[in-house]
């Protein structure tokens, strides 16, 4: 995900946020201008201030560079019929190249069959916003699209009305051509591509849209992916495969500890490997990380191997610079202490205090996650060269307008002289947001004057120099009264925040992170506050698939499974009654002013849609029904990028304390289903992640370094452990004007504290440290 | 320089004998179907067939394999096996980033050449070594059992 935009008002209330917005155009420090002194100045009269002289932009108007419909951007028709449709945002497995291309035919009426589909080079002025995170190209493109392929339809309609002199209203497109309905006569889109393009784009205002009925892909699912052929064969590109005429190899050795650098080194036996070409120190740059290089020493060879051999032979001095302390072990005890004191107060409802006074019975509990890296099995790579003052570059991005930006600023070449060449992305999962790798090969061709330079990250790379998941300490309290309903409720929430990678650390979370399942949790409890005690960061702290909801979603569900069983009631129906009745909730009112940047108004918290995910989840996986000793079910929903998840885990633990997970329900209510076929693989794949970060997702640090070095210490789920069997429940809505959710990220987050339910089902035994790893283990 | 027989082709490559055959596929040849994932044997993601068995490139010097049949993705479609894996592979839309697939495809091919009908267990053996961030292993396990149910037919 990326940070959201907010009125640049708040932003430029210093001269030095503006001048550094204009240079990085992200909004990363005008979220910390609103953490820093909105919530800390109580509530956001700046934010009314701001509102007041212009109105609040959000979803895609509020992204850098908003979007673009013009369908001459999009869509290109040849004589021959092939129509070939850009895609822009970036593919990395969730099936954008599928989904956002296949809405543009269907409004198009092109013949699937006949289409291409073209990668957009990073150009956020032709293509609108690029950054393919948070969960947001189908909920941001999915009209725009659709606008660009009702006005190519609508051209070629023209076209066609044109050559046979007859009104439009004549006319209509079907499958790839244009029939006139009286005579039959037919014109295929190749023989109108020329006379369409001459005409002008038809005024948005005179779109005819398709109705539902008529989609023939949309919302269907059985397209098959459009890489599909190229991946099984071995001929998809991806970053790391990028080759060049002459090009170079590189990898580079980077300071252990963020913030370190180099203070001497001896290349000498380096350059003795054979293929090692040069050796090039890359200077480190000052904190805050941002997206910079991390600097060190890089080696290039003549193939990868033998940079990674040179690499090896480096002799390096380092300075590790202040966050050496960084210990993981010692900075949980200082996590627990920072939520054992009261802290910031980030949402305040009722009268919290007094309420624990009357509670018939106060539970507390702590739920400690630890750091993750993303861990794309693509490692990070790109590719540079420099041709007569033109930097081109090939790469697996999720961001190609920022690394264009980026690698501009550091050749300090103007941005049309860089053109940045979209791969296929091995996986992104936030990592691939970030552009330093970018920027490296972009140096290193530089060092090398010109000549292509592919830099590649090893695993070991990727895993000690991750933009890493923050790592946090979860404190709930809540008093129940006689009945065991909470009557007041208390969360501390303590975590480095990524506004840290950008800027001098407050110590204290964003609006973004807070209002992802801290604050905004709707929950019909008359007294409420929620704490943000102060956590320093010592490492980058970047964005992870689903963000801070992972240790939220974590913690509340988990938490509200201990009350039901202190309240000797079943989950579901206790988690049903913290809902409280179906409404519609303003998360103003929940003092959640991003609201995943979307409109508070499109985007109400739905606490309808939340019940109807955990009773259709609940009956499809048959909770409730008897299990043998050892097997148990567990709950968790949980809502996320604007949508709705609702997750059932059945879990074996036997007398050993081995686990396994027979079966998961996923119920998920993401609005209207634009591609079902690729929702489901996202709902299968991201239930496996959430499996794999809850039993053995952990990185550390000792010293300041990372102490994971490849797959053995930093383990991912395997298939002998994954689910066997994933069942997806897609809640049905034909409403494709209503506003979408994310699909991407909402399914991770609800599958730790379902699991960990589960297992407390199962065994009595109840999880509050991530990972589970041997903690169930009785041998 | 070192001959080795790759798809079915004698092929020369101008690198040290402990260069790994990943590294002289991609590197050398400009065969980047096979994948770097970690380096040391633990992802799959460089999966080959070295005379008919799945092979690790990354951590397998080309010295080793002089003399061997070398397979990689690029050709498995020239195996009837391979061909129906990478049929099954579509029909039931297993990728999602396709990283890991062709290290998966080989691995599936060489497990089903040797078992045309296997278990879960024997799918599990012999599909744990590689790894899927994306979390694509259900639907790798129903195409394994499609080809299966198809030879059984």
């Amino acid at each position: 995900m990326n940070m959201p935009e907010m009125p640049t008002e708040i932003a430029s209330a210093t001269d030095e946020n503006l001048s550094i917005i204009n240079v990085s155009r992200r909004s990363f420090l005008k979220d910390m201008a609103l953490t820093g002194f909105v919530l800390a100045a109580g509530f956001p009269s700046l934010l009314i201030a701001a509102e007041s002289a212009q109105p609040k932009k959000y979803g895609a108007d509020a992204m850098p560079h908003g979007w673009v419909d013009n369908p001459l951007v999009f869509v290109a028709i040849a004589e021959d019929g092939t129509v070939t449709i850009v895609c822009h945002r970036s593919e990395m497995g969730q099936g954008i190249r599928t989904s956002l291309p296949m809405v543009v035919a269907d409004e198009m009426e092109a013949n699937w069959l006949h289409v291409k589909v073209e990668q957009a080079p990073g150009d956020e002025v032709k293509y609108g916003n690029q950054d393919t995170d948070g969960s947001r190209s189908m909920r941001h493109y999915f009209m725009p699209m659709r606008r660009v392929g009702a006005a190519a339809r609508q051209m070629l309609e023209t076209a066609a009305a044109q050559h046979w002199q007859v009104p439009v209203s004549e006319v209509k497109a079907e499958l790839h051509q244009v029939v006139h309905v009286k005579s039959g006569k037919t014109l295929s889109f190749g023989e109108l591509a020329k006379a369409a393009a001459k005409l002008p784009v038809p005024d948005r205002d005179s779109l005819r849209l398709k109705q539902p009925a008529e989609f023939r892909y949309i919302g269907k699912g059985w397209l098959k992916i459009i890489d599909g052929q190229n991946i099984v064969s071995g001929k998809a590109q991806y970053g790391i495969d990028t080759r060049l005429p002459d090009m170079l190899y590189a990898v580079v050795a980077r300071p252990p500890v963020l913030g370190g650098k180099v203070i001497k080194y001896d290349a000498k036996q380096a350059l003795k490997v054979p293929g090692v070409v040069k050796v090039v120190e890359l200077k480190s740059s000052p904190l805050p990380a941002d997206f910079n290089p991390l600097g060190g020493v890089a080696v290039i060879a003549r193939n990868t191997w033998a940079a990674i051999q040179g690499r090896k032979a480096l002799n390096i001095d380092w300075d590790h610079g202040p966050h050496a302390v960084y210990d993981s072990d010692a900075y949980k005890a200082e996590l627990e202490a920072a939520v054992r004191q009261p802290g910031k107060v980030v949402r305040n409802e009722g009268d919290v205090d007094a309420a624990f006074k009357t509670a018939q019975k106060q539970i507390t509990a702590e739920y400690y996650a630890p750091h993750l890296a993303q861990a794309p099995m693509e490692p990070p790579a790109a590719t540079a060269r420099i041709v007569k003052g033109h930097c081109e570059v090939w790469t697996c991005t999720q961001a190609p307008q920022v690394s264009r930006e980026r690698v501009a600023k550091w050749l300090k070449l103007p941005e049309d002289k860089v053109t940045v060449h979209v791969t296929l992305l091995g996986g992104g999962f936030g990592r691939k947001s970030k552009p330093d790798y970018v920027i490296e090969a972009a140096l290193l061709s530089q060092a090398m004057h010109g000549q292509p330079v592919k830099v590649t990250w090893t695993r070991e790379d990727d895993l000690h120099h991750a933009y890493f998941h923050t790592v946090s300490l979860e404190r709930l309290e809540a008093g129940l009264d006689a009945d065991g309903k909470p009557l007041t409720w208390l969360h501390r929430s303590a975590a480095p925040s990524i506004a840290s990678t950008f800027g001098p650390d407050s110590k204290h979370q964003m609006p973004v992170e807070l209002g992802m399942g801290v604050i905004n949790v709707p929950f019909a409890i008359p007294n409420i506050r929620i704490e943000n005690p102060e956590a320093e960061a010592h490492t980058r702290i970047g964005w992870f698939r689903s963000v801070s909801n992972i240790p939220r979603a974590f913690a509340v569900q988990s938490f509200v499974a201990e009350l039901a069983a202190a309240a000797g009631r079943d989950h579901k129906d206790y988690l049903l009654d913290l809902l409280g009745a179906d409404r519609k909730i303003d998360p103003g009112s929940l003092s959640d002013v991003w609201n995943h940047g979307e409109s508070p108004q499109l985007y109400p918290v739905d606490t309808g849609r939340l019940r109807r995910v955990i009773d259709v989840v609940t009956r499809e996986s048959g909770w409730g029904r008897a299990l043998p000793a050892g097997r148990g079910l567990g709950l968790a929903a949980h809502y996320s990028f604007l949508t709705y998840v609702g997750v059932v885990v059945e879990v074996v633990v036997d007398e050993a304390g081995k686990l396994s997970i027979p079966r998961v329900d996923i119920a998920i209510d993401c609005g209207a289903q634009v591609n079902p076929e690729r929702i489901r693989s996202q709902m299968e794949g991201a239930c496996i992640m959430g499996v794999s970060l809850a039993t053995l997702g952990e990185i550390s640090f000792k010293n300041g370094a990372v102490q994971q070095d490849n797959f053995h210490a930093y383990q991912l789920t395997r298939m002998d452990d994954a689910p066997r069997d994933i069942r997806v429940h897609l809640l049905p809505s034909a409403e494709y004007d209503a506003p979408l959710g994310g699909v991407g990220e909402p399914a991770v987050p609800p599958i730790a504290p379902a699991l960990c339910n589960a297992i407390f089902a199962a065994t009595g035994q109840r999880i509050r440290q991530l990972p589970i790893k041997e903690q169930l283990r009785k041998d | 320089m070192i001959s080795l027989n790759i798809n079915g082709a004698m092929r020369q490559i101008d690198l040290p004998g402990d260069t790994p055959l990943l590294w002289a596929l991609r590197d050398g040849l400009g065969l980047t179907g096979a994948k770097y994932g970690c380096g040391i044997a633990l992802c799959g993601a460089c999966t080959v067939h070295v005379d008919g068995e799945p092979l690790l490139a990354c951590v397998t010097p080309i010295a080793d394999v002089v003399g061997k049949r070398i397979v990689t993705i690029e050709a498995i479609d020239q195996d009837p096996t391979g061909q129906k894996v990478q049929t099954a592979w579509l029909n039931l839309d297993v990728p999602q980033c396709g990283y890991c697939q062709p290290g998966q495809i080989m691995a599936a091919t060489a497990l089903l050449k040797h078992n045309q009908a296997p278990t879960d267990a024997d799918i599990d053996k012999a599909m744990s070594r590689n790894i899927c961030r994306c979390g694509t292993y259900p639907r790798i396990r129903a195409a394994i059992k499609q080809v299966a149910t198809e030879v059984k037919s």
